[in-house]
């Protein structure tokens, strides 16, 4: 197809912005049967939604690319490159390598939601790319679709040139044509590199079990072939090329990747960790002196542990684990052992949501029964022997006495509303603790508020609320700031007297008594009653801040066992047994993994 | 009479005069098709000559075993005394109904061998018979555990129901204290439950009749184990009272022990070397069945060694025997839960077995998932 100089005006490299339910993954389904990459026999919803959490929760959480052959009404043959980005706080790194990937957008917006601010991060992050946007009015279908009112919301929200803006119904098909042509005439092509030594941009990487690593990149100059040593600039690993070639449905391999095209690389590389998102790649032999801007080694930010609910299945998890791994270099994790639980796997995650899907898909696709403990941040001690210590684990809460200052990590948290939200939003900041706020108009009517937060009141479900008090038109941002001061204390919580260090959590001191108390309440709701009272309590160091009782079975039996009675009772019996599976023995007491996963959230929705 | 290792066996009468609005028992009311059951009783018998004998209790339950007419109830007594051997003093036990039993009939049970009667009172209180759609009073119960004594019957049970809307405790105990005054060598005390395909369950789901609250159910369970143990029964099982250990029923005894029983008629259940199996709770398919020469059988299950001891567990942990401390296997978690149980009180240990006090009767569905886990 095209590539080197004279291709690049034929390629055009584009995203969609969108908000959840705005229609992104419908308007790619149908740019991708418009260009007849896929006949309508074979096609399914949500083509590049792959994982099953994708498609039910509507959510991306992996970049993915497609390569789409287009011919425009001139008669020009165009190769169209879609880079699908994820959608949420926790992936914007990703997002930010993904859209640096592309010359330009297509901002989705619902002809009768109007403009929704969770994706105007994205959109910001598009401008600051310098990408050239495409306001696209989608569902003009539906009897309550309000263009005009939506252009408005475009100008005055958005700061766009509502005229430019394409009207479509992707689930109808209609103007589907009109975003194609407007991709390949306001999209300008991939500029000239400055040099011929090849730079690649990693945005994505996943794992082939055929195959090993499948490196998604956009070549910003020269060009890679099959045979080439290449080396990864952040690491200076070197591999050789086996394969490149576009994305359509499957990978179709080409001769080369040049300039200006989106593609894939595989090279031998055996884990998707050995690739670090936003690296770039270039010839062994013919290196380029700088690697392209914006690289940055993603940490985890939140941990939590994993542990099987039956013990026997430690190996399991523990295999579960490594393929896990293959596909997620985000995710990190070492062998941790808990009194309550047992063995297991200290985890670390980009954010809660991250740490959601890994549970999820823990479950769902490795079948795993699992537990997973309160999240905690990284916290710094300085102990008065002049050692520090980094703890991410309540377990390795050092001994109180030896503590001489304690320090939580900050996050400078960017939250962007429209004016009237201000005061909902400004209450739960201060309540997490938020400092230090400024503010400043992005365009009349939306504003951004900055906050100095701790990381820790951030990773339950801050985002969450944000959009429950914004009704949607909040979106959020961090950045890791530094390390503050903080009195932290270690928060346990004891069942009928016996502390399960499983359920500890590190919290600053005032902050103690009210997570107690809510734990206790939780815990209360989810452990099942038994034969005998239970009393839950939440405790720091020997003083008892917080309790709950589960009141014990006062009757639990049929009055009547006879000849017909005895079958029914024994089938009843086996089933509560297998209720009981999905639970943790700690002592006497039965806990259920839902008590575990109710200390996850910090509020109730 | 105490427990034996000899089995039991269970003619299930499918026939009422009328349905009673709180029971889950298969029965039918409408005698047309007695004459088609006894027949088909018969060849059902044939079935199973040789396979439990001997036994040494029969149970004629139902629906309403004492609807019959006695010539009826001979045939199935001269049937079963064909067809199978029985040990000497065979516990033989009818079911009746109070508004059935004339002087006739309880000289007639007595002439045919019949050596206990469980008497259907449910209740002393006229207003909670009507409410339980029962077709007799409260003195013609009185009248009928009469015409038993004075027919010579020297075991009479009295069926008695307890957790009615609009019975208070003090009622109830009313109910009891008459009760006694007949000196009953048995009582089997049911706390009301409101099933699922009966009436009342039905009503339970409109709203128009709802169960005691858990807190009152304990406490009416409680007093009724304390007043009738304050004069001297044997609380021997979840709901069942014995005026001394020999009167406590030694065909029911066979449930809960895993002794082999037979039982016959529709509905009924059998088990014997660890399979269980079930007839048709439908007369038509009983008739059927027998008329085509098969058995009526519905289902059967075989228990695996898991199934029977949580059968066993379940079983024994409703009665005052308990079970024997060996069938939990042994393990440091195990003996932790039964030192747990007793400390609550629910669970007693002695004699290398472990038994339910009157607080663990309440709970007993809930303890053998605890033990055994």
């Amino acid at each position: 197809m095209h590539g080197g100089k004279q291709g690049m005006i034929h390629i055009r490299n584009f995203s969609i912005i969108a908000h959840i339910d705005h229609g992104k993954s419908t308007l790619a389904d149908r740019l991708i049967q418009k260009t007849g990459l896929v006949d309508d026999r074979h096609f399914r919803d949500q083509i590049l939604d792959t994982m099953d959490i994708e498609r039910e929760r509507g959510i991306t959480i992996k970049s993915q690319a497609i390569t789409l052959p287009y011919t425009s009404k001139e008669g020009e043959n165009y190769e169209l490159n879609l880079i699908d980005t994820p959608g949420h706080v926790d992936f914007s790194y990703e997002v930010s390598r993904a859209l640096a990937s592309c010359e330009g957008v297509l901002l989705l917006v619902d002809a009768s939601q109007g403009v929704e601010a969770q994706t105007i991060a994205n959109l910001y992050a598009a401008m600051e790319h310098d990408l050239e946007i495409i306001p696209v009015i989608n569902k003009i279908d539906l009897p309550s679709a309000d263009i005009d009112r939506v252009k408005e919301e475009i100008e005055a929200d958005l700061g766009l040139d509502s005229d430019l803006s394409i009207l479509c119904s992707a689930k109808e098909g209609t103007g589907i044509e009109e975003v194609l042509e407007a991709i390949v005439k306001k999209i300008p092509p991939p500029s000239l590199p400055e040099s011929d030594t090849l730079k690649a941009l990693i945005f994505d990487a996943h794992y082939d079990p055929y195959r090993g690593t499948v490196v998604s990149c956009r070549v910003f100059s020269g060009k890679v072939r099959p045979g080439d040593i290449i080396r990864l600039m952040s690491t200076g690993a070197t591999y050789k090329v086996e394969e490149v070639g576009f994305f359509r449905l499957t990978r179709e391999p080409q001769k080369e990747l040049s300039t200006g095209q989106v593609g894939y690389i595989i090279s031998g590389i055996k884990t998707v960790s050995d690739t670090r998102i936003g690296d770039t790649i270039t010839l062994d032999g013919n290196p380029a002196e700088k690697a392209l801007p914006g690289f940055k080694e993603v940490k985890p930010v939140v941990f939590s542990s994993v542990y099987p609910i039956s013990s026997e299945d430690y190996q399991s998890l523990s295999d579960s684990l490594e393929k896990y791994k293959l596909n997620d270099a985000a995710l990190v994790f070492q062998k941790d052992s808990s009194a309550a639980l047992g063995l297991g796997f200290r985890c670390g995650f980009l954010g809660l949501l991250h740490l959601e899907i890994f549970q999820e898909r823990l479950e769902r696709e490795f079948d795993q029964s699992i537990i997973m403990t309160v999240p905690s941040v990284r916290y710094r001690f300085l102990l008065t022997n002049g050692d520090s210590l980094v703890v991410d684990n309540p377990i390795n809460y050092p001994d109180p006495a030896a503590i001489e200052s304690s320090l939580e990590p900050y996050i400078r948290s960017r939250i962007m509303i429209p004016e009237r939200y201000m005061g909902a939003v400004m209450d739960p900041c201060l309540e997490r603790r938020g400092v230090n706020s400024r503010f400043s108009y992005l365009t009349p009517g939306r504003i951004e508020i900055q906050f100095d937060m701790p990381l820790s009141e951030v990773i339950y479900d801050f985002y969450d609320r944000l959009k429950t008090v914004t009704q949607g038109y909040g979106s959020f941002d961090y950045d890791l700031l530094d390390y503050r001061k903080s009195d932290l204390v270690r928060l346990d919580i004891l069942v009928n007297g016996e502390r399960v260090d499983a359920l500890s959590q590190i919290v600053q001191r005032d902050r103690a008594r009210p997570r107690a108390l809510q734990a206790c309440q939780r815990l209360k709701e989810e452990i099942p009653r038994h034969l005998f009272k239970i009393a839950i309590q939440g405790a720091v160091g020997g003083t008892i801040i917080a309790r709950s009782t589960v009141s014990p079975f006062r009757k639990d039996v049929t009055a009547k066992c006879y000849g017909g009675d005895i079958t029914r009772k024994r089938k009843l019996l086996e089933k509560q047994k297998k209720g009981k599976k999905r639970m943790k023995m700690i002592g006497s007491v039965t806990i259920p993994q839902s008590a575990f996963v109710s200390l996850l959230k910090s509020e109730k929705k | 009479m105490g427990k034996t290792e000899k089995s039991g066996l269970y003619v299930h009468v499918p026939f009422c005069l009328r349905k009673c609005p709180y029971c889950a028992f298969y029965s039918i009311p409408s005698m047309q098709l007695v004459p088609s059951w006894l027949k088909a009783l018969e060849k059902e018998m044939d079935c199973y000559r040789n396979r439990f004998d001997p036994f040494d209790s029969i149970y004629l339950g139902g629906g309403t075993p004492s609807v019959l007419r006695l010539v009826e109830i001979e045939r199935i007594m001269n049937a079963l005394f064909d067809h199978f051997t029985f040990a000497a003093h065979t516990e033989i036990t009818i079911e009746a109904n109070p508004g059935d039993l004339t002087q006739a009939k309880a000289k007639g049970f007595r002439s045919l061998g019949i050596n206990r009667v469980n008497v259907g009172v449910q209740s002393f209180d006229d207003r909670i018979l009507a409410f339980l759609g029962r077709r007799h009073t409260a003195r013609q119960a009185g009248e009928a555990v009469d015409m038993l004594r004075s027919a010579g019957f020297e075991n009479v049970g009295m069926d008695l129901i307890y957790g009615v809307s609009g019975q208070d405790l003090g009622a109830w105990s009313d109910t009891l204290h008459c009760a006694l005054s007949f000196a009953p060598e048995h009582l089997s005390c049911y706390q009301l439950t409101l099933e699922a395909e009966t009436p009342f369950g039905a009503m339970m789901d409109q709203g128009l009749i709802t169960p005691l609250p858990e807190k009152e159910e304990r406490l009416w369970f409680l007093e009724t184990s304390r007043f009738l143990g304050k004069r001297g029964f044997i609380h021997y099982e979840i709901s069942n009272f014995a005026r001394e250990e020999r009167f406590s029923s030694r065909h029911n005894t066979k449930y809960w022990n895993h002794v082999p029983y037979l039982g016959l008629g529709p509905s009924a259940h059998s088990f014997l070397d660890g399979s269980r199996w079930w007839n048709a709770r439908s007369l038509d398919t009983y008739l059927e069945k027998l008329s085509a020469g098969k058995a009526p059988i519905e289902d059967s299950e075989h228990l695996t060694d898991e199934e029977f001891l949580l059968e066993t567990v379940a079983l024994g942990l409703r009665t005052s025997r308990g079970i024997a401390l060996e069938i939990l296997s042994p393990g440091t978690a195990g003996e932790e839960r039964i030192s747990t149980l007793e400390a609550c009180g629910l669970i007693r240990q002695d004699h290398s077995r472990l038994s339910p006090t009157r607080a663990g009767f309440l709970v007993a569905d809930r303890m053998p998932l605890y033990l055994l886990d």
